[in-house]
């Protein structure tokens, strides 16, 4: 006798925890091929302001942990990953139409990334960072420090390890995210969600929202305790106008992270190839600090 | 206490000729002028020189020369021979400092101290930082990803305040040369003229016709400047709403910016500290520049337990501030710049008075003509007051209370700005935690308005992005594969 299998409902992920939309909709989540694989949370405006307060309580204690201690995280992340191989392969070769081997080695790469931002956590600022001779009697350094909350809009097409390449840089550095996921292909993002939950990221740091971005991209860039979004999402999302994110970004004067283009287009970056320090960089200030010396 | 009273020492003016009418500098060579209106002395309001309002077709002329410029010369030179350029305009405004320090403070206002001081010195000391820079930049450990040499954007468009003219003209001009770049500058509406005797330098200098431009006007030629297509990248800093306009104006292109706006900067004095040089420290953050500084310390947040000692202090300072004659070498305090600003400044401290603070100015006689205000303190001011969270630009102290370290910092970052902020205390471990809380660029502890080339400017939040001056300054010049970022340099 067969046995019927228990599915999972897909949710969002805010502050910790996995509610269903404030606004009580879902929609259908089909297969590269349009088979039906799930109704996902239909995130809303609500959610999203609710996920900015989410991050926004998060960012104190996340900000002021230890280099060594986000490092230690981010690699607990990457272990976690691993353990759900198999999960990630078979959602990842759904979604993106990908053969069992082809969505083996992006998830292979997705882990392997976040290893590689784990080691940055401690490194940066002293890359970032350095004294500075002036000309008079002081001592004076500049360092990065995290931006504040980051609004993501997180690839359309490569929905783990475009996912993961945008989130890790941003949580590296001490910052919290309120990522919009792929809008068609959004249960790795929640999957990621659940790795993140138990991989003693606190609660808030990276909080997930599915939805149609067109319909919640607009909230996050015009919200005015986001500091900064990464529009890389716009490219393939439906009914999005990138350039109007960016004039509601101005409201605040947000950190603005543009999407890949090409030809004026914006496009999906590479997600195989370097990374190289540009979202780490882009998600930091300079602070600098004097102090004179003397007997 | 009796007032040390100091014989008239005026700087003599004689050492500047000033032209009767100026047009733009464009392509190596200056324009007739036309369509003038002039620049006064605020200190006098007598009428200086007539200057020239650039209509689009000047700035289409000046972008297209800087264009030729780049592809034709500049981008292509090598970066040893691009600094040697810088060091001879570092040498010649060492040369011509006088000439630049009495022009500054006739068209500025400011006491020809500071300029003498503080605004030259560190314009050529710009100009030598960056000079060495042009042949570097590869050391400077700006590429994305290890392998990729920064390259510049192009044609940079510059829009500059009044508050310091040529010092903010070498923080925008010498980062931008030496990394390969092309500029057209437009000063201030109201201070067009050390602007305008740079140009000369640069023809002394015999830097290649079209690498600098020059364009004055108002408001509308730098919006001008900055919707034009031809220009790469757009440096302004000026205030908080122009930086939000500008923002949206290139929302969606491929033009960067950096953007170095308004500021609320907290000056945190502790009971431990040392009352007497944190009372300099206060002055120097407020009234350096008749407080015109976006950077300026307008918040003074004492400790409860010492906030009458530390008021009283202050205020006998202030009764030996000597306010007048900007030319005068003994003037501590200069002119308003504009009677837009001193309008400004007025309103808002009336209704810093209507709101509730107590207001208070030593006695000062000051000039009949021009625009002056006095050194002015505001007590009982509390955080919601528009004093407390507006920029006035000017020569006013708002001072607030707080009892611990956290409060402190609670009320230091409540605003929308995050320029710079100071902390006055004798314990390092109480310096390091506040720095390390303070949301702000720039953090002077047990000192204020510091400014040097190699020391990263720039703010958090509100106050803009990017950062002006050392290594970090040259990022928002150079673009590199990987570089999607509006304001490229954090």
């Amino acid at each position: 006798m067969s046995r019927l299998d228990v599915r999972k409902t897909y949710k969002l992920y805010i502050g910790g925890a996995f509610p269903r939309s404030e606004s009580g909709r879902s929609y259908e989540v089909v297969s590269a091929s349009g088979e039906f694989l799930a109704n996902a949370s239909m995130g809303s405006r609500k959610d999203v302001r609710d996920a900015v307060v989410a991050a926004r309580g998060a960012f104190g204690k996340w900000s002021a942990a230890t280099a060594y201690n986000r490092g230690q995280v981010l690699y607990r992340v990457a272990e976690v990953l691993e353990g759900r191989r198999a999960q990630f392969v078979e959602e990842v070769a759904a979604g993106e139409g990908l053969s069992a081997r082809a969505a083996g080695a992006t998830v292979d790469a997705a882990i392997d990334r976040v290893v590689w931002y784990a080691g940055w956590t401690d490194k940066i600022a002293q890359v970032l960072g350095n004294l500075n001779p002036v000309a008079g009697p002081f001592f004076n350094v500049s360092a990065p420090e995290p931006t504040g909350v980051v609004g993501v809009l997180a690839p359309q097409a490569s929905s783990l390890l475009g996912l993961v390449s945008v989130v890790a840089p941003v949580i590296a550095t001490g910052n919290t995210a309120v990522v919009v996921s792929s809008a068609d292909r959004p249960l790795p993002a929640v999957t990621f969600g659940e790795v993140l939950a138990t991989s003693d990221v606190p609660g808030g740091v990276v909080n997930i929202v599915t939805a149609r971005t067109a319909e919640v991209a607009t909230w996050l860039a015009a919200h005015r305790d986001v500091n900064a979004i990464d529009l890389t999402g716009v490219a393939g999302a439906e009914g999005v106008d990138w350039a109007a994110l960016e004039a509601e970004a101005a409201g605040n004067l947000k950190r603005v992270h543009r999407p890949t283009l090409r030809d004026g287009v914006p496009v999906e970056p590479d997600w195989d190839a370097d990374p190289g320090l540009g979202r780490l960089r882009a998600f930091v200030e300079t602070k600098t600090v004097w102090h004179p010396k003397g007997l | 206490m009796p007032k040390f009273e100091y014989a008239p020492a005026p700087e003599s003016r004689a050492v500047v000729t000033i032209e009767e009418a100026y047009g733009h500098f464009v392509d190596g060579a200056f324009t007739a002028p036309a369509e003038t209106f002039p620049t006064l002395n605020p200190a006098d309001e007598t009428v200086l020189a007539q200057v020239s309002q650039a209509g689009s077709e000047d700035v289409d002329r000046a972008v297209a020369a800087a264009r030729r410029a780049f592809e034709g010369v500049w981008g292509r030179m090598s970066g040893a021979e691009r600094g040697k350029y810088l060091f001879r305009i570092a040498r010649i405004l060492q040369e011509r400092a006088r000439e630049f320090a009495v022009l500054e403070t006739l068209d500025n206002g400011k006491p020809i101290k500071e300029t003498r001081d503080v605004d030259v010195p560190i314009a050529a000391a710009h100009f030598f930082y960056h000079a060495g820079w042009a042949d570097k930049l590869e050391y400077a450990g700006l590429s994305a990803s290890g392998a990729d040499v920064p390259r510049p954007h192009g044609v940079v468009g510059q829009v500059i305040p009044w508050n310091f003219p040529l010092l903010m003209l070498a923080w925008k001009i010498a980062p931008a040369l030496a990394t390969g770049n092309t500029v057209v500058l437009k000063p201030a509406e109201t201070t067009p003229l050390t602007a305008l005797l740079f140009a000369e330098v640069c023809q002394q200098a015999g830097l290649p016709a079209g690498v600098v431009n020059i364009v004055t006007g108002d408001g509308r030629t730098g919006q001008a400047l900055v919707e034009h297509p031809g220009v790469d990248k757009i440096a302004f800093t000026g205030s908080t709403e122009v930086g939000k306009s500008i923002a949206r104006s290139i929302a969606g292109t491929s033009k960067k910016a950096t953007l170095e706006l308004g500021g609320k900067a907290a000056n945190i004095v502790f009971d431990d500290a040392p009352i007497d040089q944190a009372v300099e420290g206060i002055v120097g953050g407020i009234f350096f520049n008749q407080g015109q500084v976006c950077c300026a310390g307008s918040r003074l947040l004492v400790q409860e337990n010492v906030h009458d000692e530390v008021v009283s202090r202050l205020k006998r300072r202030l009764g030996t501030l000597r306010v007048g004659d900007p030319m005068d070498k003994n003037s501590d305090l200069g002119a308003i710049n504009s009677k837009a600003q001193l309008e400004r400044i007025t309103s808002l401290v009336e209704a810093g008075v209507a709101e509730g603070a107590e207001r208070w100015s030593p006695e000062c006689s000051l000039p009949a003509k021009g625009y002056w205000f006095p050194p002015t303190v505001l007590t009982g001011v509390s955080q919601t007051h528009r004093v407390a969270t507006e920029e006035i630009f000017g020569p006013v102290l708002s001072v607030l209370t707080f009892r611990t370290p956290q409060e402190a910092v609670a009320k230091a970052n409540n605003t929308a700005y995050g320029l710079s902020a100071g902390v006055w205390t004798e314990k390092g471990s109480r310096i390091l935690w506040m720095a390390d809380h303070l949301r702000a660029g720039v953090v002077w502890a047990n000192t204020f308005n510091r400014f040097d080339p190699t020391s990263p400017f720039g703010g958090y939040k509100e106050s803009g992005y990017g950062r002006e001056g050392g290594r970090h300054g040259l990022e928002a010049y150079v673009t590199t594969s990987a570089s999607t970022l509006t304001g490229a340099a954090r």
